[in-house]
């Protein structure tokens, strides 16, 4: 058991809620998930920045001049920090976090934040301060671990290529054969986790020029276990379900926002979800939305 | 009739309330913000009626005896389950195993139900007014499931003893699970579940077809005796 939280914003006017809406979503789900904690926002994509998300067990010494020998802008919130600088130098700041084996990854992109912690869904949105964050849309995970250990590292949102985010409810029984195929073909996985090997193979995929819709797609053959799955990209917000389906969800939208839930008391303090459309999405089924 | 706010009150308070009502009393009650809770008037043994006014969670009117109990909205995974007599009826849908291994009583489900409904069940009917999902009936061992609309794949897979009356299209059929012929018996008490789940204006028994067991699955078979 997990729990999944998901909002796309369509309104720009709610933007600056969407951290306090995605929080409250995912606090409702506690009870599915007491592990660890993680939520995924994305925000200023147009700014001409790329943001690298990292995280360290020792925010205080790790993050000890970490702007000056970067050389970016560094925002430290509690264990993460967020490195901003310009395309151009993300290769070469990449090379030197990759030179700090203390320093862990979570996410980079021109939009995405991914922060994740061992602890209640309120303890760490509280932490890194989620219910002040705007952005045009979040996913939000509270986990109950069974295919790998409780660390920060094994804890949700799995993000494996740029602006790309993935969070699982259920495990997945081919993990460790799909793990030895993507080394094949040069793609890395850092932890023992089954979720990251499915966001491994959708970046793969994507990789490969197939867009978020197609990539799922593939996944429905190649990717064998339970799963619901919600997925995040610069762009777009996406569902799909195994076929058999035992893992729960709900979406629902209206004029304003698409929420997804893995129950739909998770929805119901959204604005109009009276008269939203609520439903369950269908097995093996692709559903995706772009802005 | 009484109001009993989820808002204000807990959930176990809400429903010791309903469970103490006694039998011969006839009381009504309405459960107002539900928000989609857990568990919400399980365990009812009274001839009450019971509003819930909104959309539940997981298991809502589980092992129901004798009372009736709407929801005006949906209902999460497990509504009704091992109901042993009594009505429930959902204004909206229905989440997976709805009815599951229910005994008696009367389900009835006026929008749609997802996978696996009246998985196991035990004698209870159910009567949905929409589509059913994949899987229903898996396992089920005896009542009937009448759908209005079509039903999913490997419907009523492992049959025991149950009746399928579908009016739409089946997606495909489970093992052990095949076309019966309509005899009068069955045309009767399809003519009685669709009026007890006021459906009877919307459809008429000889748009249906039945569906049983072979009984290949669950019957010996002496020729087998060697795999054993």
């Amino acid at each position: 058991m997990c729990g999944i939280v998901g909002l796309f914003l369509k309104d720009k006017s709610l933007e600056g809620a969407l951290g306090g809406m995605l929080t409250e979503m995912l606090v409702t789900m506690s009870d599915r998930g007491p592990d660890s904690a993680g939520i995924a926002v994305y925000r200023g994509a147009d700014d001409g920045q790329v943001k690298i998300t990292v995280q360290s067990a020792n925010p205080a010494t790790d993050f000890e001049g970490l702007a000056r020998e970067l050389g970016a802008d560094v925002t430290i919130i509690d264990t993460h920090a967020i490195v901003s600088c310009s395309p151009d130098e993300a290769d070469a700041i990449r090379a030197k976090i990759k030179a700090r084996p203390q320093l862990r990854v979570t996410s980079a992109g021109d939009a995405i934040e991914i922060y994740k912690e061992v602890g209640l869904p309120g303890s760490v949105a509280e932490r890194f301060d989620i219910p002040r964050l705007q952005g045009s849309h979040g996913i939000g995970h509270t986990r109950m671990a069974t295919e790998s250990a409780v660390t920060t590292l094994g804890a949700h949102p799995f993000s494996t290529g740029p602006d790309q985010c993935l969070v699982h409810n259920g495990s997945l029984s081919n993990h460790n054969s799909l793990r030895r195929k993507l080394a094949r073909q040069g793609v890395e996985v850092e932890t023992e986790n089954d979720t990251e090997v499915a966001a491994a193979y959708l970046t793969w995929k994507m990789q490969q020029g197939a867009n978020l819709g197609e990539a799922l797609e593939a996944g429905i053959d190649d990717l064998d276990g339970f799963y619901t799955f919600v997925v995040g990209t610069k762009q777009g917000f996406g569902v799909l379900r195994d076929p058999i389906a035992c893992k729960p969800a709900v979406l629902a939208e209206t004029e304003q926002y698409v929420a997804f839930g893995s129950e739909y008391r998770a929805l119901v303090n959204l604005p109009n979800i009276e008269t939203a459309r609520v439903w369950e999405p269908e097995p093996a089924t692709v559903y995706f939305w772009e802005h | 009739m009484q109001t009993l706010d989820l808002a204000a009150t807990n959930l176990r308070d809400v429903n010791a309330a309903l469970q103490q009502a006694e039998t011969g009393t006839n009381e009504s009650f309405e459960v107002i913000n539900p928000r989609g809770s857990h568990a919400i008037a399980v365990g009812l043994d009274a001839p009450i009626e019971v509003f819930v006014r909104g959309s539940t969670g997981y298991y809502c009117a589980g092992m129901n005896q004798q009372a009736t109990v709407n929801v005006v909205g949906s209902a999460g995974p497990g509504v009704a389950e091992n109901m042993m007599s009594g009505k429930v009826v959902i204004e909206g849908d229905a989440s997976q195993y709805a009815g599951a291994t229910a005994h008696g009583g009367l389900l009835v489900i006026k929008g749609n139900a997802s996978s696996r409904c009246g998985i196991s069940m035990k004698g209870v009917d159910i009567v949905v007014h929409g589509n059913i999902g994949h899987m229903s009936a898996f396992m089920a061992q005896a009542g009937n499931l009448v759908v209005l609309g079509d039903a999913g794949d490997a419907l009523g897979d492992s049959l025991y003893e149950a009746n399928i009356f579908v009016r739409g299209k089946v997606k495909s059929l489970g093992a052990d699970c095949i076309e019966k012929e309509m005899r009068a018996e069955h045309i009767e008490i399809l003519s009685r579940l669709l009026r007890d789940a006021d459906a009877a204006e919307d459809a008429d028994p000889s748009e249906f077809r039945r569906y049983g067991s072979a009984r290949k699955l669950y019957n010996f078979d002496i020729d087998n005796a060697g795999a054993y």
